[in-house]
């Protein structure tokens, strides 16, 4: 009793995934956890096993070894009735109405097709897509399409929505209603995990991430602990070039033009203000910089990683 | 389970639905009515032109008492062998000038007299551009002889009517099962090709991943595959009038002459039906796993010659037991499963018992289960890549 009401604090879990394709290993012991209600982000670049995980994770392939548990079943496609999936490669029957695709989608996931229909026309015009509802896949732009496979994810309205890059292929407009939408779900109480390999948006959404790498997890847990695991930076420009507040400067401090970088220390500000008040410093500007996830990637996943995300973005 | 069969529900409805209602399924029904619209126009042109070129008229220049001897003797002979087989013939009074009289009717376009008979029975002369030793020739010597002999001179042939005899009901039963195996082959071999490329669509759009996270792969299989088989079965109800038009047109007397199967019109016709369904079924289901193995429909195509000519291979096993359905051929043809089907209809045409169909379709009906897991946990280790490395021995275990 008390492990099914565990279960049911957890809505994805995974526990040493292993998933082998002939003598590559995609997956190399994944263990994470997803709390109901939140926005998990799986953050890594290309290849290294974001998709794979998600794809073992919803049970559309089995592991080579280890546990999953998707909303308290471990065989996920029990669940399929309450999950929502986007995948990476979008994909609809192009002959379908648009209308209908959506009903197809909530139908496979057990929605009465009448139910869906009306569903989807009321989704199409909140999407200012109500116009594009009898017409078929094939005559709508990338985008148009894009939105109506992420309407069929959620049609049914699912309590775990799992999104594979959904934000790769939409421009700025519609990355932020796709953001928005992320949102709105969340408070309507369901789960969002979704993989992406731009920071920005697992920084801007979640309040989760798993850090991937070449199949395993570097870092699981909240997007603050993440940053935590670095010290912020404190940027401090002094009218006095030097004396004896010198002295109270961390070892490690380096000069960047007029300024002198270095980590805060652990003591927190306060004792390096007082110190470098009665040393004379005369403080003309300090500033203290929070680091941001990117930098906490850098130092979790490594810069090799992180400089193939950049460049993945560019592209 | 039932969210298995609901499943595989939406997955046949969609793709039922994709299929019959798309404008391409309008060329699948009438496919086969090209060859019957062909037959029927040239039939029609072929009939005209036969009416055109009508039978030779000879007319006979003779009295009237002869004429009506030598109508009596052709209308015998036309008795005997039809209508066809015997010359036309017109009377004509004699007139005062013989030979005037015979070129005048040579010359006659209506009706198109070929040849002029005179001379009446006793002593008869031919004039007209035939052969000596021609048909015409022949048939008229032939009518006259009879004409000559009198009717109490017909020897008499009394007749006793018995039902078929056991050696002709086998070999019309044959006919039978020969008959239904072949229509059954040329239907699955025309319906479940289909099968081979039904998953291409999923997997080039890319949609078989929002299925497979949402249904088990089992469920659509069973839903392509039952969809598939609805579709061809809507086909079937359009062709089939055509069908019994067609058994209409090559067998002279209709579809009432076909010699009866051992089992009865009634259960034939039921086990057709239930045979067509199974060997759709174990064939869709094996096409099925074969196809979704393809990316591409070039792949299909390769695949598609290999598959006929299996299905080939299948009739020629499963025709070794028609006439000796109970041989070590027959029982091998009607255990193996994919001969199965063909081989039992064509035993129910020979063999009146019922319980091997039973036994028969339980069987079918398992292998296409069995088949059908196969496919899909082939497509999961093949395509999905899903799951640990399993040994071929415990393949069908997972």
């Amino acid at each position: 009793m008390l492990r099914q009401a565990q279960h049911e604090r957890i809505a994805v879990e995974a526990v040493d995934l292993v998933k082998d394709f002939g003598d590559t290993r995609a997956v190399d012991g994944v263990s994470l956890s997803v709390p109901p209600g939140s926005i998990y982000g799986l953050l890594g670049p290309n290849g290294a096993g974001k998709t794979t995980t998600l794809r073992v994770l919803i049970g559309i392939i089995d592991p080579s070894s280890g546990m999953r548990r998707v909303l308290g079943r471990e065989r996920p496609l029990e669940a399929a009735g309450e999950v929502g999936y986007l995948p990476e490669e979008r994909g609809l029957y192009p002959a379908m109405h648009a209308r209908d695709a959506i009903a197809f989608m909530g139908a496979l996931r057990g929605l009465p097709v009448h139910e869906g229909r009306r569903r989807a026309d009321q989704l199409l015009d909140e999407h200012n897509l109500g116009e594009w509802a009898r017409k078929p896949i094939r005559s709508l732009s990338k985008g148009m399409a894009q939105t109506v496979q992420l309407l069929g994810t959620i049609v049914h309205r699912p309590k775990l929505i799992v999104l594979d890059e959904p934000f790769a292929g939409l421009d700025a407009i519609n990355q932020g209603r796709l953001e928005e939408l992320i949102r709105r779900e969340t408070r309507a109480g369901a789960t969002v995990l979704f993989s992406t390999h731009v920071i920005a948006h697992a920084e801007r959404l979640c309040e989760r991430v798993a850090i991937i790498a070449k199949g395993k997890v570097a870092f699981d847990g909240r997007v603050d602990d993440a940053r935590a695991k670095l010290s912020s930076i404190v940027r401090l420009r002094t009218r006095s070039s030097d004396g004896p507040w010198r002295s109270a400067l961390p070892a490690g401090t380096r000069r960047e033009g007029d300024e002198w970088v270095f980590e805060l220390p652990a003591a927190g500000p306060e004792p390096l203000l007082r110190a470098l008040l009665d040393g004379g410093a005369g403080i003309e500007a300090l500033a203290i910089e929070r680091p941001g996830l990117h930098d906490a990637f850098v130092a979790i996943a490594g810069n090799k990683a992180a400089e193939q995300m950049g460049a993945e973005k560019v592209q | 389970m039932m969210r298995f069969f609901r499943s595989a529900f939406v997955i046949a409805r969609r793709d039922f639905t994709a299929t019959v209602l798309s404008k391409t399924f309008i060329f699948f029904l009438l496919a086969p009515l090209f060859p019957l619209l062909f037959g029927g126009t040239f039939g029609s042109i072929s009939a005209r032109i036969a009416s055109q070129s009508a039978k030779p008229v000879i007319a006979v220049v003779s009295s009237q008492q002869d004429f009506d001897r030598l109508s009596d003797a052709r209308d015998e002979l036309a008795q005997a062998l039809g209508q066809d087989s015997a010359p036309k013939i017109i009377h004509y009074a004699p007139e005062a000038n013989a030979a005037a009289q015979v070129k005048k009717l040579l010359a006659s376009s209506d009706p198109p007299i070929r040849a002029v008979l005179t001379g009446g029975l006793d002593r008869p002369h031919l004039t007209g551009p035939i052969a000596t030793d021609g048909n015409t020739t022949g048939q008229l010597r032939l009518l006259i002889s009879n004409a000559r002999v009198s009717a109490a001179s017909e020897p008499s042939l009394p007749v006793t009517s018995v039902q078929a005899s056991s050696g002709s009901l086998s070999n019309d039963r044959a006919v039978t099962a020969q008959i239904a195996q072949t229509i059954l082959f040329v239907l699955t071999i025309l319906l479940s090709g289909m099968l081979l490329s039904q998953l291409i669509e999923e997997k080039s759009n890319k949609i078989i991943e929002v299925i497979a996270a949402a249904v088990p792969i089992d469920a659509m299989f069973v839903g392509k595959l039952f969809a598939m088989l609805a579709a061809s079965v809507t086909g079937l109800v359009v062709w089939i009038s055509a069908g019994a038009l067609l058994v209409q047109m090559i067998k002279h007397g209709g579809v009432a002459t076909l010699p009866p199967p051992a089992i009865g019109w009634t259960g034939f016709l039921a086990l057709t039906i239930i045979y067509f369904a199974m060997n759709y079924l174990l064939l869709g289901a094996a096409f099925l796993t074969i196809g979704a193995q393809a990316s591409t429909a070039r792949e299909v195509q390769t695949m598609s010659m290999p598959v006929t000519f299996g299905q080939m291979l299948l009739l020629l096993l499963a025709s070794t037991a028609i006439g000796a359905p109970d041989s070590t051929e027959g029982i091998i043809a009607a255990i193996f499963p994919l001969s199965s089907p063909l081989t039992m209809l064509a035993r129910a045409a020979e063999s009146p018992q019922s319980w091997p169909h039973v036994v028969a379709i339980l069987w079918q009906a398992l292998w296409v289960g069995l088949i059908l897991r196969m496919g899909s946990q082939l497509f999961r280790k093949t395509v999905l890549k899903s799951g640990p490395r399993t040994k071929w021995w415990k393949f069908g275990r997972a």
